[in-house]
Order: C-alpha cells, then sequence, then structure tokens
C-alpha cells in the first residue's frame, strides 16, 4: 500500500504554517472562492454529498446537520465551533489550530456562507492558549486582507469570527452545554429538541460543528467531494442505516506506545496497524493488554480486539461505544485494569456537570467503588453493583439529557464485562495497588 | 471609586460588541479579573454584574461552575501550575509526577507555596497527550516533563530556557 499524503497535516511543518502569506501560497482560500461562487444550498448539498461526517464524537453527516436550519429565516444564525476538545487522549484539534488555523478560519468562512451566517463564535478551551494566540493572529490577517470582515472578497459575503475562551469544563463540549457556556452561564446541557438549529446560541438558529469537520470541509471545496469519497470506508451493504465512513482522519496515539503522535490516514485503520505503523509499537517491549480505541468514553479493545477498523462502525461492533474522537491509548500488560478504570471513572465524577442526579451520583460513586477496590477493600458484588450504576445512567436508557453520562458508563461496562476474570481475582487478592505517599494525596482531594 | 480599575473595566467592556447578549461577556470579565488579582473578589463580581447588567448572583452562579475561578479565601500564587492526571498522562508517570512536586514544594494539590510563589493543581487531559506527562503553566503546555525538569523551569519564572 503507497503512503497516504496528509491533506489536513499537510502544511504543519512547514516554517511559519500558520502565517497568511504561506497559506495563500498554498493555495489558500480557492475552497472558499468556489464556495462563494455556489448558493448557499449547493455548497451544503456538496458537503452532503461527501459523507463527511462530523469528527468530534457523534458521527453525524455534516451537511444533513446544516439542512436542518429553518428556511428563509430572517434574524440571524450563528456558527459555533467546537474547539473545546477535552476527551482524554485527544489532541487532533489542537495540532489543527496550532500549527495550520487558516485552514479552519477558511473552513468556518466556508460552512457559513453554507448556513447563511454572517457571524462564528470559536469556544476554545482555556488551556489551549497557544491555539487562542495562534488563531488571534490568523484572524487578524485576515481582517486585513478582507478574508474576513464585510463584503469578503467583493462578493457581498460579510463574516465576523469571535473567538470565546472557555474555563475549563468538559461539559463544554457537548454542543447544548457548549452554547449555554457561551452565553455566559453553567454549562449545563438543553433538553432537546428544541435542537440548535432551530434554537441554539441567544436563542437563534445555531450550527455547531467541530473543528477537525471543518478543516474537512475546506478541503472538500479545494479537492473535490469525489476526493473525500474516494478515501475511507463505503456503507456497509447489509446495514441500509450504514452512511460510510469517508474521508481522512486525525488518529491520535497515545499512552504506552514508544512514539505517541498525530497521524492523518484514511478511515478505517485497524488499531493494531495504528499502533505498530505509527505509534512504533507497545513499549518497553511489552504487549498491549487494553487499547482505548476513540476517548476513554468508547470503552476498552480487548487485545484479541485489535483488528478492529477504527471507522465509524468498526468499534461498536466489539462492544465499544462507537469511534468517537479517534484517539486511541494503549494500555500495557504491565498495568492493572482497576487502576486504569479508576483513572477514567474519577474523570467522569470530576467532570459530570452535575445537572442530572443518575450522572452526578452515578459518576461519583463509581468513582468511589472502584477507589475502595484499588485500595484492598472490593468486594465481589461491587462489579455487579458497578455494571447496575453504569446500565442505569445515560440517554441510552433515558435517563439523562446529554450523553456525558453513557461516556462515563461504557469503560465501567466493558472493563468489567471484557476484564472480569481479572478484577475478580485483584479483589480476591486483597492486594493494594495505592501507595502511602498517594493516600496522603487522596486527602487533599 | 469603584474597586475594578479604569483598565479593567475597558478590557470587559470592549467583549460587549462582539455579542448580541452582554451576560456572554461573563467569563472573559472572569477570567480578566482574575489574570490581574490572582482571584475574583466578591465585589469584583458586583461591579462585573454592573458592567454586564446582571444581576450579582449570576456572575456568582456561573463563576462557582468553571473549577478555573478563585474566590479571595483561595487566591492563587503568582503562576499557576496545573499536572494532567487524566488517562495518557496518568499511564506515563502523570500522577506521580504530581505527588512529587507537591512534596517538593510542600504542598498539596490546589494548594499554594508559602512564599505565594507557586499554586499546584491537578489537571483533567490538558490535550497534550502525545507529550504525556505534560503541564500547563498559567497559559503555556509543557510536555514530556519530569520532576527535575519542573522545578527548573519554575526557577526560571515559568520560562523555558
Amino acid at each position: 500500500m503507497a503512503e497516504f499524503e496528509p491533506v489536513l497535516l499537510r502544511r504543519i511543518h512547514q516554517p511559519d504554517s500558520t502565517a497568511l502569506a504561506g497559506y495563500l501560497a498554498d493555495g489558500g482560500f480557492e475552497g472558499l472562492k468556489k464556495a462563494l461562487g455556489m448558493a448557499p444550498a449547493d455548497v451544503a448539498n456538496y458537503v452532503k454529498d461527501s459523507g463527511l461526517r462530523g469528527r468530534g464524537g457523534a458521527g453525524f453527516p455534516c451537511g444533513l446537520k446544516w439542512t436542518f436550519l429553518p428556511k428563509d429565516h430572517p434574524g440571524p444564525i450563528y456558527l459555533c465551533v467546537n474547539g473545546d476538545e477535552s476527551e482524554p487522549g485527544t489532541f487532533n484539534n489542537r495540532i489543527l489550530m496550532e500549527q495550520d488555523p487558516l485552514q479552519l478560519i477558511e473552513g468556518i468562512a466556508i460552512a457559513c456562507h453554507a448556513i447563511r451566517s454572517k457571524s462564528a463564535y470559536l469556544y476554545l478551551r482555556y488551556e489551549y492558549g497557544r491555539s487562542y494566540r495562534t488563531l488571534k493572529k490568523a484572524i487578524e490577517e485576515c481582517y486585513a486582507q478582507n478574508l474576513l470582515g464585510k463584503n469578503i472578497l467583493g462578493t457581498g459575503f460579510d463574516l465576523d469570527i469571535y473567538l470565546h475562551r472557555g474555563a475549563g469544563a468538559y461539559i463544554c463540549g457537548e454542543e447544548t452545554g457548549l452554547i449555554e457556556s457561551l452565553e455566559g452561564k453553567r454549562a449545563w446541557p438543553r433538553i432537546k429538541p428544541p435542537f440548535p438549529a432551530i434554537e441554539g446560541a441567544f436563542r437563534k438558529p445555531t450550527i455547531v460543528n467541530n473543528v477537525e469537520t471543518l478543516c474537512c470541509v475546506t478541503n472538500i471545496l479545494r479537492l473535490g467531494n469525489d476526493w473525500f469519497k474516494s478515501l475511507g470506508v463505503p456503507p456497509d451493504p447489509n446495514n441500509p442505516r450504514d452512511m460510510g465512513s469517508y474521508g481522512p482522519k486525525l488518529y491520535c496515539i497515545s499512552g504506552h506506545v514508544n512514539t505517541p503522535c498525530c497521524v492523518e490516514l484514511p478511515m478505517g485503520i485497524t488499531a493494531r496497524e495504528l499502533i505498530e505503523r505509527h505509534g512504533g509499537g507497545v513499549w518497553k517491549g511489552r504487549k498491549a493488554k487494553a487499547v482505548v480505541p476513540g476517548g476513554i468514553s468508547m470503552g476498552f479493545l480487548t487485545a484479541d480486539e485489535l483488528d478492529t477498523p477504527l471507522d465509524y462502525n468498526g468499534p461498536g461492533k466489539v462492544g465499544c461505544l462507537g469511534l468517537g474522537t479517534a484517539a486511541v491509548v494503549v494500555i500495557d500488560d504491565a498495568t492493572r485494569m482497576v487502576d486504569v478504570l479508576y483513572n477514567c471513572a474519577r474523570f467522569f465524577a470530576h467532570e459530570t456537570c452535575g445537572q442530572c442526579t443518575p450522572c452526578r451520583e452515578g459518576t461519583t460513586w463509581m468513582s468511589r467503588i472502584l477507589d475502595r477496590m484499588r485500595h484492598g477493600r472490593g468486594r465481589r458484588e461491587d462489579l455487579d453493583l458497578l455494571l447496575e450504576v453504569a446500565g442505569s445512567m445515560g440517554i441510552i436508557p433515558g435517563t439523562t439529557i446529554c450523553g456525558l453520562s453513557d461516556g462515563a458508563a461504557w469503560p465501567i461496562k466493558n472493563a468489567v464485562n471484557k476484564f472480569r476474570a481479572e478484577f475478580e481475582s485483584y479483589i480476591q487478592s486483597g492486594e493494594s495497588s495505592v501507595t502511602s505517599a498517594q493516600e496522603l494525596m487522596q486527602l487533599a482531594h | 471609586m469603584a474597586f475594578l480599575s479604569e483598565d479593567l473595566r475597558n478590557q470587559i467592556q470592549g467583549y460587549i460588541p462582539n455579542y448580541p447578549d452582554k451576560r456572554a461577556v461573563t467569563l472573559w470579565a472572569l477570567h480578566i479579573v482574575q489574570d490581574a488579582l490572582r482571584c475574583v473578589p466578591l465585589q469584583a463580581i458586583r461591579e462585573i454584574a454592573e458592567i454586564l447588567e446582571l444581576h450579582p448572583s449570576e456572575v456568582a452562579d456561573t463563576m462557582s461552575f468553571y473549577g478555573i475561578f478563585r474566590d479571595e479565601q483561595h487566591k492563587l500564587g503568582k503562576d499557576r501550575v496545573w499536572v494532567c492526571r487524566s488517562i495518557s498522562c496518568g499511564l506515563r508517570g502523570g500522577e506521580e509526577l504530581l505527588e512529587g512536586l507537591c512534596a517538593h514544594w510542600k504542598v498539596k494539590p490546589g494548594d499554594t507555596t508559602a512564599d505565594g510563589a507557586i499554586t499546584v493543581e491537578f489537571a483533567e487531559c490538558l490535550g497534550a497527550c502525545e507529550q504525556a506527562p505534560c503541564i500547563l503553566v498559567n497559559d503555556e503546555m509543557h510536555g514530556n516533563m519530569t520532576q527535575e525538569s519542573v522545578v527548573k523551569l519554575m526557577e526560571n519564572g515559568g520560562q523555558a530556557s
């Protein structure tokens, strides 16, 4: 197989890849020019025909989402760019924003033309200070060259992009949590419907798109939707609901590998190939015990499931929640699953927004049960208790407003079901994996 | 005499035209005040509310939701060091790094050194997993850290030498 030439990441190693002059020299804004020569609805349909699905985790078809806006809406329509990347293991959007901000800005402009929006808010997680500074400079350069502002390139298209910094809350990555946070409130997700396309930011029709999704839009306009459809995995002919997994994808590889990195590949590479060819293999000559396929919310693959293709369908076929953010985290065979699972559960207990009781209480209790287990005080019935709590929280059972809860429950369900024997023998041994120094730290939390 | 300086008020007001609703400036206002004062005092909450035409309880409610903001009783030190403890960093020594730094600076996570120089905190995934373990010093990410490299970095005022 010939080496794939990156498209989304093609410019990141160039010196000064963030400057407008270099971006224009590389054919930058050709995609926007093409889009501005088309009617907005035609741009939306063109993107819809490419098969692009959202890269933020849910995988919703991008062009289709755009068509949910009310027709001929008289007032403002907003685009919110989701740059709140916070799913553990995920850093692809940071690389796109830090290294090639103009590719994103162009994608925002194309999307805004397609949805007839004149204002885009880029919600950026606070921790991404470098992304903020890089984007700020790039946006200023665009205003100076009439690539943003009034009457862009003499076409009559107006667009303002505003950067909005978050304040350290995972839930702001949920699209209605993001909107609430943008409005200056606590980031409590909203009950849907109404969906943001009908009533979103400032009670106006709003589209929320992920950073990588919009970078794909730039390249779909630049290279054509045929190019996009030539990559990835076509729909499964036996599954009439499958929309396929087209295009390139940024895969993040971290944890116990020799060369953690972000790599762009056509959708559908297997976890094994990703780890061995791109992550440099498992570190210290060890073997993988478990692999997170797409951020911790998606659960775990076992060592026997590493040939799973990382497309929108693959992880689900082996009991994971989905592809998620395609952030792969490798856990070696010298690591205890109880420690890994506690780390995941603690994350969600810290990041639950507290609005829905099953999630607020469930995440906290799952974290406490695992902490007790880790201290050598686990009980045999704890495993079923964890499954009971995990099974009762989320939008799948219908007890919470948003999917954070499903994401908190999934690693628990996968770990307990797929590694049950290890948990049972650990509980039986009465061992503790907590050092006395860690005990002291615990008191501080 | 207003508690917030003219400069801080101007900075906050500068964001108002970006939004159809003044309330959307709340996070900016809290960041601006905290960057300058190392916390958001009660009187600042009242004045932010006045500038944004809100009730102070609305500003306080938002502030309380986001763990990044500190009240007067929990004022930040001169520099803030966040040590990531989420999965990718946790698998590569992030928790031990946090423990080691707390022992070195004789603080617990969340606390500030006795001289007021450094506040140490745990962070959930900072989004630099390819450089695990990573830390955030104020507004700057640093990757592949060890206890020694963090201590050296902070002796250098948080600036990479």
